[in-house]
């Protein structure tokens, strides 16, 4: 039986991997479905990761290549191209299968997991986009990949539905590849990528933004030939007579991202329907005891540099759940997310085990100017944050003292608020 | 010029069907099809249901061969390793006053000849399937209805036809046919061909077709339905095919778990111009929903993975017809539904047509009637999957993450008679980019593994037909990045 199985190879899994050998687990393994470590970084040319973490400016496989050389250093060892298609709880732990070229079907046992898959675009059947179904329709992580890795363009006049971060790189991209994106589309009255890729990716080339727009048909047989792009109302509703046209032979979506968790679901994780990942506690433990979860499986994050602060905190507590298990004892104190937030991670706490601080991370629900975030405990303000503009396109985080937190708590409130709105 | 006992014109079920039947006899055949694969018409987008025979009115064709056709499936299926669940179906009534209906269908299908049915309360309903609504007050069990897949269906009656000798032209469109001294001359975009006996299966083609040899005319008119395939996390929110009983709210929709455990829902039905329309609407799209809701509950829409519409021919005399039109010109049009779940009838009784006029004989061993399905190793056992692996390494390689399918799957494809060869055509035989991501993380792996195989650039790599070409040129750099 192996202590640590860790899926994904990506920022995430890195990420945890090192913090868990850091941390004294000396068995551990990686299993990457691709093959290479990196993840999805490294079809992110483009620059912009790593500034919290590294002060500096890297691209993406930069990034990843640092964490590559982490874990080399301490010889942690990784299994490439293996995918992961079965987890079953044993006793004592959970039996991965995985399967690949080099090994065939392989049972590994493990004491611990770390899940850390990321997640996946929203498809176009997704949102029931009526029309035809010709060739032409990509994901824009997909045109992504077939640009950066491959070096093929996917389209020459381009129309992007969604202002997700990777719609707003791949209109850049495009652009720099010769080929003319004609506009974005986003359904929500704003955009739901970085401030910063709104300016560096439409403003500076002079994309336009449509901001409550949506594609409301396609046309092309065989590949695309034309979206028709209409105004929505405040419900989402195409409103009639708005419709305009717009010849291209290629459209790209980029309506939203979700965590990947068919396998999580198989060994019995429990899920949070608002965010699509793993309810986990203090520890990013799952409800499966040794099952742990960070990065985009969890939750979808704007910037790697969380995924791996966020990681380096499973990593660190597998560590410490192979040293000295799970309590009997664990209390978790619900995080009940009010007003603009939508969901935290964790979803719970349990002060005694609770590191000296844990990162609290959520989104908003909308946008605010002059906003308040406040944490209570039953009632009771533990802390109160002014944030200037608050987006749904970026993650918040706040610091939760276990100073703060005796054990008569029944419940945290975090709140987020505009000032004006009064308490 | 290449002469034939007899060409048919279309590789749909039913062209398939009839090929593969006119395969136990000794001749020479070909199936000519404009697009670049089996199954592109009809035959791709239904409800993909084996119906029991209820329906049409005793007496028709569409009577004859639905019952005919549905007791063929169980043996057809295993000949050829097609998927295929006798699921049972319910159809509900959602009216007391239209009890009667429901009686009547009942009567219908006794004197069709149908077994397995029987009256059941809305109470006893709902105990079989607890997602029907409680407006349900009555319902129709049929037993022997079921689900199978309609393209694994079509390919394997193809490829099977293919192994006992059936020649298969592709991306070869019949634009006219004329009478010859030899029989019949085709006029086809790759070539003339000659032909003893002709069989127009052509769908929602077969009425121009038919119209261009002929003075008296054949009305066609394609009838669109449009549906919403939902996760297989959805596919078990029914277990049986649950049809609504038409009624004073109009036809209703029919929701289904499919053979790979999808949920189905649809279809709209509207009358359209256009014999190539593919498009769905947002009306058609939000009444598939908003019909649904009738008769089941809760039909989890968000969980729609895709949406599709298909054509249906039908016919001005709301029959099949399947006859020998002209000497030696025979077809099978207005094959809308129970079309699937009648082809193999359909094939039996086409061929036999085909080889009483031309006096072929049966062969006498060597026609084989069994073909190997796709390995399909995600539905295999740990240990199975390992001795697979261990056979072939490429089994062991991942490339669909959602329906976990496997490079040596996908190559397997490529290389079947038959094969595979475009992105469409990789994803109807081993399910690669059919999940819930929609190809978006396998796509450009398939690309590379088409191009790999049949000496493409990946600019050459097609979704489905000549001019669906996915990337289109490399990108300024050396495009080696890879």
């Amino acid at each position: 039986m192996r202590d640590l199985v860790v899926i994904g190879g990506g920022p995430a899994g890195l990420a945890a991997a090192i913090a868990a050998r850091d941390a004294g687990v000396e068995d551990i393994l990686i299993l990457e479905r691709e093959k290479e470590l990196g993840g999805i970084l490294n079809q992110c040319i483009h620059n912009g990761f790593g500034l919290h973490t590294f002060q500096e400016e890297l691209t993406g496989p930069e990034y990843a290549a640092r964490y590559e050389e982490e874990a080399r250093k301490r010889n942690i060892p990784y299994r490439l191209s293996t995918t992961v298609v079965d987890l079953r709880r044993e006793d004592g732990g959970v039996c991965v299968t995985s399967v690949s070229r080099a090994e065939g079907l392989v049972e590994t046992r493990a004491r611990a997991v770390i899940l850390a898959m990321g997640c996946r675009e929203r498809p176009r059947g997704a949102l029931n986009i009526p029309g035809t179904r010709p060739a032409g329709i990509f994901s824009a992580g997909t045109a992504q990949r077939l640009v950066n890795r491959e070096g093929y363009l996917p389209g020459r006049r381009v129309v992007i539905l969604g202002s997700g971060d990777i719609g707003l790189i791949m209109a850049r991209r495009m652009t720099l590849e010769g080929a003319k994106v004609l506009c974005v589309a986003e359904i929500q009255p704003y955009s739901g990528g970085l401030k910063r890729n709104i300016v560096q990716c439409l403003d500076d080339y002079g994309i336009p933004l449509l901001l409550s727009h949506t594609v409301v048909d396609i046309r092309g047989r065989e590949r695309v030939e034309g979206v028709t792009i209409a105004q929505v109302d405040d419900g989402f509703k195409p409103i009639s007579g708005t419709e305009r046209d717009y010849d291209c032979d290629a459209l790209l979506l980029s309506v939203g991202l979700l965590p990947e968790n068919e396998l999580s679901k198989a060994v019995g994780v429990e899920l949070a329907p608002v965010t699509g990942g793993p309810k986990v506690n203090e520890s990013l433990e799952t409800n499966i005891p040794g099952v742990f979860a960070c990065g985009n499986v969890l939750h979808v994050h704007d910037l790697v540099d969380y995924v791996s602060e966020e990681a380096a905190q499973a990593g660190r507590n597998a560590a410490r759940f192979l040293r000295e298990g799970r309590p009997e004892s664990g209390r978790g104190i619900p995080l009940v997310p009010a007003g603009a937030v939508r969901y935290t991670v964790p979803c719970t706490v349990d002060p005694a085990r609770m590191e000296a601080e844990t990162v609290v991370r959520f989104r908003v629900g909308r946008n605010m100017r002059r906003a308040v975030v406040t944490v209570k405990a039953d009632g009771k303000e533990l802390l109160r944050r002014k944030r200037p503009v608050m987006a749904p396109g970026e993650m918040e985080q706040i610091v939760l003292k276990k100073e703060w937190l005796s054990s008569a708590e029944t419940e945290l409130t975090v709140e987020a608020r505009e000032e004006k709105e009064g308490v | 010029m290449k002469q034939y006992d007899a060409v048919i014109i279309g590789a749909g079920v039913t062209g398939c069907a009839i090929a593969r039947e006119l395969s136990r006899r000794k001749g020479s055949f070909l199936v000519a099809e404009r697009a670049l694969d089996v199954c592109e018409g009809t035959s791709k987008a239904n409800s993909a249901i084996i119906h029991a025979g209820f329906d049409a009115e005793p007496g028709t064709l569409k009577a004859k061969m639905n019952v005919l056709g549905n007791q063929r499936m169980d043996r057809l299926a295993q000949e050829l390793d097609v998927p295929f669940k006798r699921i049972g179906a319910l159809v509900v009534c959602l009216d007391p006053a239209e009890l009667p209906q429901l009686q009547a269908l009942y009567d219908r299908g006794i004197a069709n000849g149908v077994s397995g049915l029987s009256l059941l309360s809305g109470e006893e309903a709902r105990a079989q399937e607890p997602n029907l609504t409680d407006g349900v007050c009555g319902a129709l069990l049929a037993q022997t209805s079921g689900v199978v897949c309609p393209f694994e269906l079509t390919l394997g009656l193809a490829e099977n036809a293919a192994l006992n000798g059936v020649e298969f032209r592709f991306d070869t469109e019949v634009s006219l046919v004329e009478r010859h001294e030899a029989g019949w001359l085709l006029k086809t975009s790759s070539g003339d061909v000659l032909a003893r006996a002709v069989v127009n299966a052509a769908g929602v083609h077969a009425g121009e077709l038919h119209n261009r040899t002929f003075e008296d005319k054949l009305a066609i008119t394609p009838r669109k339905g449009e549906y919403c395939l939902l996760d297989k996390t959805a596919g078990g929110h029914v277990g049986r095919t649950i049809f609504q009983l038409p009624g004073k709210m109009g036809k209703g929709v029919l929701v289904s778990p499919t053979v790979h455990g999808n949920l189905l829902v649809g279809p709209t039905a509207a009358d359209v111009e256009d014999l190539d329309e593919t498009a769905t609407t947002a009306a058609g799209l939000a009444e598939v929903a908003e019909k649904s809701a009738w008769a089941v509950k809760n039909v989890p829409m968000r969980q729609v993975i895709t949406s599709f519409m298909g054509l249906r021919a039908h016919e001005a005399g709301d029959d099949f017809i399947l006859r020998e039109a002209g000497d030696g010109f025979f077809e099978a049009a207005g094959i809308e539904s129970p079309g699937l779940s009648s082809a193999p009838a359909i094939g039996e009784y086409m061929a036999g047509l085909v080889a009483d006029k031309l006096g072929l004989a049966e062969k006498e061993e060597d026609f084989v009637p069994t073909r190997r399905g796709s390995l399909r190793l995600a539905e295999k056992s740990h240990q199975e999957r390992a001795a697979y692996i261990k056979e072939n390494p490429l089994y062991g390689s991942i490339v669909c993450r959602c329906e976990e399918v496997s490079e040596g799957e996908i190559v397997d494809a490529v290389h079947s008679v038959l094969g595979a060869k475009t992105l469409d055509g990789v994803k109807r035989r081993t399910r690669a980019g059919m999940g819930r991501c929609q190809s978006g993380f396998c796509s450009p792996r398939v690309m590379e593994i088409l191009a790999r195989e049949l000496s493409l650039d990946l600019t050459g790599v097609r979704k489905n037909g000549k001019e669906s070409r996915i990337v289109l040129e490399k990108t300024r750099g050396d495009g080696n990045h890879a």
